[in-house]
């Protein structure tokens, strides 16, 4: 990694937590828990980190570092899947009543 | 053509995380804004899987069986859990994003040192490598165990080859000074990794300290105050996501990770700000739950009757719903009793505490399943002008919310806003028996005359209750 990368990375992350900063003003109460568990959801792109640690793998020896890249893969997979899942459970059953109204 | 240019879907996933977390805010949007964000993270995935060539069926065997066991198991839960454990729910699965975070660090400085390859990297390179992981593992193994123990506290305990064990509350003043100290040494054994680069026992020793600081954080904090904390740890999963983008050279992982982390931020000081707490009290300052005081005083319980008759002919009533509504499952019953209540005449709303139940929003997704319309669902500061002029307040199990402690200068639940149950003409309290709430504090409301109390589970009562009503 040169400086470049290393400058224009840490410009990336930066200007992201200002922008998550100014994404969430207002919520009603209602939406405090679908709002942190689909935001937590989203704290599961580390999937991706995982899958490319993975890209040259062709075993699973134990204790290896491909094991523990194995084990991200699934526990961040549960972490997005699951998130969205309850996410979306949730906001139907709030969401549907007012609808059906 | 270039590899390269699939990153663009990247950058296409960002934009859906962002519209999506900024859709999820707003009440109309937030069905799609949770769609926005599955498919930015789907896509990137896709696109993650694109770039590689495959030399060997193997890896993508690996891969495969990765994505469909986490896949899987995700799914099975989130559709199997009850509402009542959804907020236990929502911190388990944000202790496996930090776990996730942690391992791919592990998982690349134990191939890095394995390897020898470190002594290939450059001066900045090393640096930046093992500062991101150092980090990445600070902030996931912090989030796994802390999370792991939030989880634990809003089930109330676990059990243990079938002997319950309530999750204790504990932290003298001191203890704060333990947790500096190990921040300290974990900045210290960074700076020691980079000292050694190829000595993996200084690794070994930042896991193992995290992890126990992770427990030294959650430790302390009362049950009532958890929301907040979960909501702060889920903060947390996302800086520990942004600082493996870092490890790996990832922008959607920086991206969505910080903006993650930010958010996650200022949700947690909005939820502070409804439960009239500064952030910084609820982590340090222990709350609740420590010293439980013991209940000494008794009162007379009344039977469903009874409160029937009272209930005949009244013109507003409040209903204040609590955990022990969640716990019981009897939404369905409180909105038959306020159907019946309707049918002669009377008006009926819900009175929503901010934090009733173990999360924000925790009650009008229970009503919601029970039909109750929303617009009858009142938040805490409009129903409390109107708590004077209702004749009967029906707290389902509820306890430190309708506590008027919390009034008073003195004592864990000091400055909480609650709803003011106790202006209302009769109060009638659906609960198992006087025992304290979450913050340990002894309820003055449930002594008094003008208060009539349901002793008993919140289904079976409701269920009395409504069938004496019918009866009338």
């Amino acid at each position: 990694m040169d400086l470049i990368t290393l400058i224009g990375l840490i410009t990336v992350f930066i200007l992201a937590i200002f922008l998550g900063f100014e994404l969430i003003t207002k919520v009603p109460p209602t939406l405090h828990t679908p709002l942190m568990s689909g935001a937590n959801a989203i704290s599961g792109i580390t999937v991706v980190g995982a899958l490319i640690l993975l890209k040259d793998s062709t075993a699973i020896p134990f204790m290896s570092p491909e094991m523990f890249a194995f084990s991200a893969l699934v526990l961040a997979t549960i972490n997005v899947v699951g998130g969205f899942a309850v996410t979306n459970r949730m906001l139907n059953m709030i969401a549907g009543k007012r609808g059906g109204k | 053509m270039d590899p390269a240019i699939w990153d663009i879907g990247y950058l296409i996933a960002s934009i859906l995380f962002i519209l999506g977390l900024k859709k999820l805010g707003h009440p109309r949007t937030a069905p799609t804004g949770n769609l926005y964000g599955a498919m930015g993270m789907l896509l990137a995935v896709i696109v993650t899987i694109a770039q590689m060539d495959f030399g060997a069926t193997d890896t993508l065997l690996i891969i495969g069986a990765g994505l469909g066991l986490g896949a899987l198991i995700g799914y099975v839960m989130a559709v199997r859990v009850q509402m009542t454990g959804m907020p236990e729910m929502v911190a388990l699965f944000n202790g496996f994003g930090g776990a996730a975070s942690a391992l791919v660090a592990a998982s690349e400085v134990f191939k890095l040192i394995d390897s020898g390859e470190w002594s290939d990297l450059g001066w900045l390179e090393l640096r930046v490598a093992w500062i991101a992981i150092g980090l990445s593992a600070l902030v996931g193994w912090v989030t796994l165990t802390g999370s792991l123990l939030a989880m634990m506290k809003l089930k109330g305990g676990v059990e243990i080859f079938g002997t319950w064990y309530r999750t204790p509350t504990w932290g003298p003043e001191w203890l704060n000074y333990i947790k500096a100290l190990i921040l300290i040494s974990i900045i210290g054994l960074l700076y020691m990794t980079i000292e050694q680069p190829g000595n993996q026992d200084y690794v070994i020793a930042i896991i193992a300290l995290s992890s126990i600081l992770g427990i030294l954080f959650v430790l302390p904090i009362g049950g009532a105050d958890m929301p907040v904390v979960v909501s702060l740890l889920n903060s947390l999963s996302g800086i520990a996501a942004a600082f493996t983008g870092f490890i790996i050279g990832n922008n959607v992982l920086i991206i969505a990770g910080s903006m993650v982390g930010a958010a996650g931020l200022i949700l947690t000081n909005i939820m502070c700000k409804a439960m009239n707490r500064e952030l910084i009290d609820v982590l340090f300052k222990s709350f609740g739950g420590s010293d439980k005081e013991q209940v000494t005083r008794t009162k007379v319980g009344s039977d469903p009757e009874e409160v029937a008759m009272v209930c005949d002919g009244i013109s507003k009533c409040v209903i204040i719903p609590g955990y022990g509504m969640a716990v019981s499952q009897c939404q369905h019953q409180v909105r038959e009793f306020a159907d019946i209540l309707e049918a002669n005449g009377c008006e009926v709303k819900y009175g929503i505490h901010p934090v009733a139940g173990r999360m924000p929003g925790h009650m009008n997704v229970l009503l919601a399943e029970a039909s109750v319309p929303y617009e009858k669902l009142i938040e805490m500061d409009d129903i409390n002008s109107e708590m004077g002029e209702c004749d009967v307040a029906l707290v389902v199990g509820a306890n430190d919310t309708v506590n008027p402690a919390a009034r008073s200068d003195e004592g864990p639940l000091a400055g909480m806003p609650i709803i003011d149950a106790d202006k209302a003409g009769v109060v009638v309290i659906v609960k198992r028996s006087l025992s304290v709430g979450y913050a340990g504090v002894d309820n003055d409301l449930f002594y008094e005359d003008k208060t009539m109390m349901l002793f008993g589970d919140g289904k079976q009562m409701m269920t009395e209750l409504v069938s004496s009503m019918k009866e009338l």
